[in-house]
């Protein structure tokens, strides 16, 4: 068998698919197995097809793949949708009891078993553990040790008691034995375990820890897919360091409170997705022109408007670059990974309060809602740094005193960063507003006060570059003269399609680019390849547009926006076909 | 916090813009006066004003303040006061920032109850922009996008406030200065959303809502037997459209605040200079 497993479970949305699923990539994880998970899922709660998909090796894996192994399938329709990824040899379990499933034809070449889900399940105690007695099955298919399954189900049943764990674990060994009995095949798979310790969560979970380890305190948010887990995280956690959610009325709300309590001296965050950026973008430039240190989390969706609301695209990035009316700095990093998205959290938040700007995480739905594994390393909290910029308190304010007495939160200084007074300080007391203002944050319409405040903000872009090690993540043959750029997610199908492209002699430089304002200089890079594509989830190359305004020499471009994140084959044909393209370049 | 603190010290050396004779100059002084008088100095006071003739108090005030984004100010100040409890927090703006742009957040804001004092200054007209109709402004009131009126009728603030569960609804009238300082004082001192409707006429673009219609048509509750914790006798006064009224109209006694009900009490601004200790923990339940 390839290095590598892919398997899948698929049905109706409300069907528990998620939370089965779940449940199978946490037992390979216990197992010491590296996992990556993906879902395909419709918004609504019943009708829809929905699939959670689980790939897994004992080498990292940080992508999907064209390709299903086992699939168990609780409708006909998951097995439709997923002819293509089927091959020879895939196992489909089913149960032919169900009255849907019982015409159901296993297309030629493949192995169907028929498993009484819900006959097994019912003498196990219930009939809704039917998609464990599949897991089950799944076990017996792989040769998979049903311990780890064990060990899985009682870290999602724990809570529920300690019979229903041990219900579930004879509905997994129904599932089992009725396999080794019924079935006299020999599976072709073998999923072997490890003593390697992993954790495994989502992007939203990575985005939420990382504020907490950051010192966040204060989250304002409205409920959007793919951003609502955030949010999710947070509550019942944050409270544990003192901090708080608030479930706004409304995106216009959930930002002014968080800035709110950003200009009280908390680290403050609020996530969305795109259109409660749009709905944010109202206070934005309040923000960023008063100077208050802000996290604003995108987790993009495909849009525009209510757009494909379950969808991956990378479609906001002009949004978050130019957003909002009038000029003003604003910063944008975007993980390129499930653990950056902890990572880029974190330096957000230092980011925010150093240059005291509103800071965008642009993550997407792609990361979000999959699941991967990672050395609890990965996360080493002790690695946090925070860096709270410059803050006053009632000894170091003087320095920051006019003649008068008056403190300055506007001060025009060489590297562009103020100073900061939490309300409390003494002799801090002094007004923020979004009208333009003088040093002590107060009117002005004074032409010359004017442009020094607007070229004291921008001055804070220049310092960042100068101070910031903006460089960009590199993977592949550095001195290959192809170059692939790409930003967000799309690092991990990228770093796999460079292997699959090496096989067919192909290699390539790779730049993943985690910043995007104030961002690297790529000239050179660029300068010293014969040819340049970019790599996006959009239509319009929004990032590549970027490049070509920076570096004044045109790129080619690979874009998706079918709603459907890279997978790494896909990418490497693609990349092999733009290379070969004709398309005109002048590097 | 000092003793010795006195309203003046919440001025600011800018000087007011506002039209002689503006009803904010009595709003403002009412406030800074219940601000001293409730023992608040400026550096633990946060004010968070609207946009609009009334937002411009957070320029004329000496105190921790943000002038925001038009109709926005309320949820500015519960993040203010959530993130830093020990604060007192005022909120101030116009009946256009409060009742129409930002209506959705008033209703939600009662809702909430967290606790700090919110003072609309009602003028019933839009004054920063030169005399349009506001949500308060009379039926028949003529302005310039309005020329035979809204012919809509005016939102009752008050009624508002109580069908979302306010804890603390008063009225109040910008010259009446001792009253006015008083039933502000009130409000800050409640435990939960304080809300004071606050008569603020507009001499420049309002003809009809005049210091003398006030005058003439105020009932001042305090003159009467009205008992602000009986709900029913407040539900009349609020529904009463005949009369104008001034003082406390409802008070919730047993109010709660929202950071009481969720334990929200420490100063968000203090952090570690790391990670949490325990963090580790958070990545150990991923396992
Ligand atoms: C988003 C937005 N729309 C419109 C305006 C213009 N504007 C400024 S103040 C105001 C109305 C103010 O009325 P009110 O709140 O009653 O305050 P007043 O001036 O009467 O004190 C309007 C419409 C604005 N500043 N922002
Ligand atoms: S226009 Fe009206 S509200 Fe504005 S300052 Fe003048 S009097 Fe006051
Ligand atoms: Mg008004």
């Amino acid at each position: 068998m390839p290095a590598d497993f892919n398997w899948a479970i698929g049905g109706e949305a409300g069907d528990g698919i998620d939370s089965t699923g779940k449940i199978f990539a946490q037992a390979l994880s216990r197992a010491g197995r590296h996992v990556f998970t993906s879902k395909d899922f419709a918004s609504r709660i019943r009708g829809g097809y929905t699939a959670y998909k689980v790939r897994t090796a004992i080498d990292p894996v940080q992508s999907v793949v064209d390709r299903l192994d086992v699939l168990i399938a609780l409708t006909p329709r998951t097995i439709e949708e997923n002819l293509d990824e089927l091959h020879d040899g895939s196992v489909i379990i089913y149960d032919g009891d169900r009255s849907t499933m019982a015409d159901v034809e296993i297309p030629e070449g493949m192995v169907g078993l028929d498993v009484p889900l819900k006959a097994l399940a019912e003498e196990a105690g219930g009939a809704i553990m039917r998609n464990v007695v599949a897991l089950g099955a799944a076990c017996a298919v792989t040769d998979f040790p049903i311990e780890n399954l064990d060990s899985a189900l009682k870290k999602r049943f724990g809570g529920k008691g300690e019979a229903i764990v041990e219900n579930n674990k004879e509905a997994a060994r129904a599932g089992l034995e009725y396999v080794h009995e019924e079935f006299d095949h020999e599976f072709d798979y073998d999923l072997d375990t490890t003593d390697n310790d992993y954790v495994l969560l989502n992007g939203d979970q990575a985005i939420g820890m990382g504020a907490i380890a950051a010192g966040c305190r204060f989250y304002a948010g409205y409920p959007i897919t793919p951003a609502t887990n955030v949010m999710e995280y947070l509550t019942g956690r944050i409270e544990r360091y003192g901090g708080h959610v608030v479930q706004a009325e409304d995106e216009l709300a959930a930002i002014n409170l968080a800035l709110g309590a950003a200009r009280a001296g908390a680290r403050s965050m609020t996530a969305t997705s795109g259109p409660g950026i749009d709905l944010m973008t109202e206070t934005f430039g309040l923000v960023a022109t008063s100077e208050t240190p802000l996290v604003i989390v995108d987790v993009m969706r495909s849009g525009p408007s209510t757009g494909m609301p379950t969808k991956q695209e990378q479609g906001d990035l002009n949004m978050m670059l130019y957003g909002g009316h009038g000029e003003v700095p604003r910063f944008v990093v975007a993980p390129t990974s499930i653990d950056e998205c902890f990572w880029k959290t974190v330096e957000a938040f230092n980011f925010a309060e150093k240059y005291q700007v509103p800071v965008y995480v642009a993550a997407d739905l792609a990361m979000a809602v999959t699941e991967q594994t990672f050395p609890p390393e990965a996360f080493d909290m002790d690695e946090v740094e925070i860096d709270r910029g410059k803050v006053v308190d009632d000894d170091s304010i003087d320095e920051w005193l006019d003649d008068k007495g008056r403190f300055q939160p506007h001060a025009i200084t060489d590297d562009g960063v103020s100073p900061r007074a939490f309300p409390g300080t003494d002799q801090g007391a002094h007004m923020s507003t979004g009208l333009e203002h003088d040093e002590l944050g107060r009117r002005t319409e004074d032409t010359e006060m004017r442009v020094e405040q607007v070229d004291k903000r921008d001055r804070k872009v220049e310092t960042a570059k100068n101070d910031e090690d903006l460089s960009p993540r590199e993977f592949g043959n550095p001195d290959s003269d192809k170059l692939v750029i790409s930003w967000g997610s799309n690092e991990g199908a990228m770093v796999e399609a460079i292997e699959f492209l090496e096989e067919d002699g192909v290699d390539v430089r790779f730049l993943s680019v985690p910043y995007i304002f104030p961002r690297p200089d790529l000239s050179d890079d660029i300068e010293a390849a014969d040819e340049v594509i970019v790599v996006e989830c959009n239509a319009t190359g929004q990032f590549a547009n970027v490049i070509e305004h920076d570096t004044l020499t045109r790129v080619k471009r690979i874009n998706k926006y079918n709603g459907v994140r890279y997978k790494a084959d896909e990418l490497a044909e693609r990349i092999k076909t733009t290379l070969e393209s004709e398309e005109e370049v002048s590097a | 916090m000092s003793s010795d603190v006195r309203f003046t010290d919440f001025k600011s050396d800018k000087q007011p813009t506002w039209c002689p004779g503006c009803g904010d100059f009595g709003t403002m002084n009412g406030i800074m006066k219940a601000l001293a008088n409730s023992g608040n100095d400026p550096d633990n006071t946060f004010v968070v004003a609207g946009i609009g003739c009334s937002g411009k108090i957070g320029t004329y005030m000496h105190s921790y303040a943000i002038h925001g984004v038009h109709g926005r100010s309320l949820p500015v100040a519960a993040g203010v006061k959530l993130a830093n409890p020990n604060l007192t927090v005022v909120a101030a703006g116009g009946d256009g920032d409060g009742y129409s742009i930002g209506a959705g957040h008033f209703i939600h804001a009662v809702r909430r109850n967290v606790d700090m004092a919110y003072t609309v200054m009602d003028n019933r007209i839009y004054g920063l922009t030169k005399g349009q109709a506001s949500p308060t402004s009379r039926e028949d009131f003529e302005t310039s996008t309005t020329p035979e009126g809204p012919q809509q009728p005016p939102v009752n603030p008050l009624a508002l406030a109580l069908a979302a569960g306010g804890t603390f609804i008063a009225q109040s009238f910008a010259t009446d200065h001792k009253r006015h300082a008083e039933i502000v004082q009130q409000a800050i001192e409640h435990d939960g959303f304080g809300f004071v409707n606050v008569f603020s006429p507009c001499v420049t673009f309002n003809d009809v809502d005049t210091y003398d219609y006030f005058r003439d048509n105020l009932v001042d509750l305090a003159d009467t037997d009205h008992d602000p914790t009986d709900y029913d006798a407040a539900t009349d006064k609020i529904l009463d459209s005949s009369k104008e009224y001034e003082g406390v109209i409802y008070k919730d006694e047993s109010s709660v605040s929202y950071e009481e009900k969720f334990g929200v009490t420490e100063n968000m601004s203090d952090i570690p200079s790391g990670a949490p200790d325990d963090a580790m923990d958070l990545v150990r339940e991923f396992y």
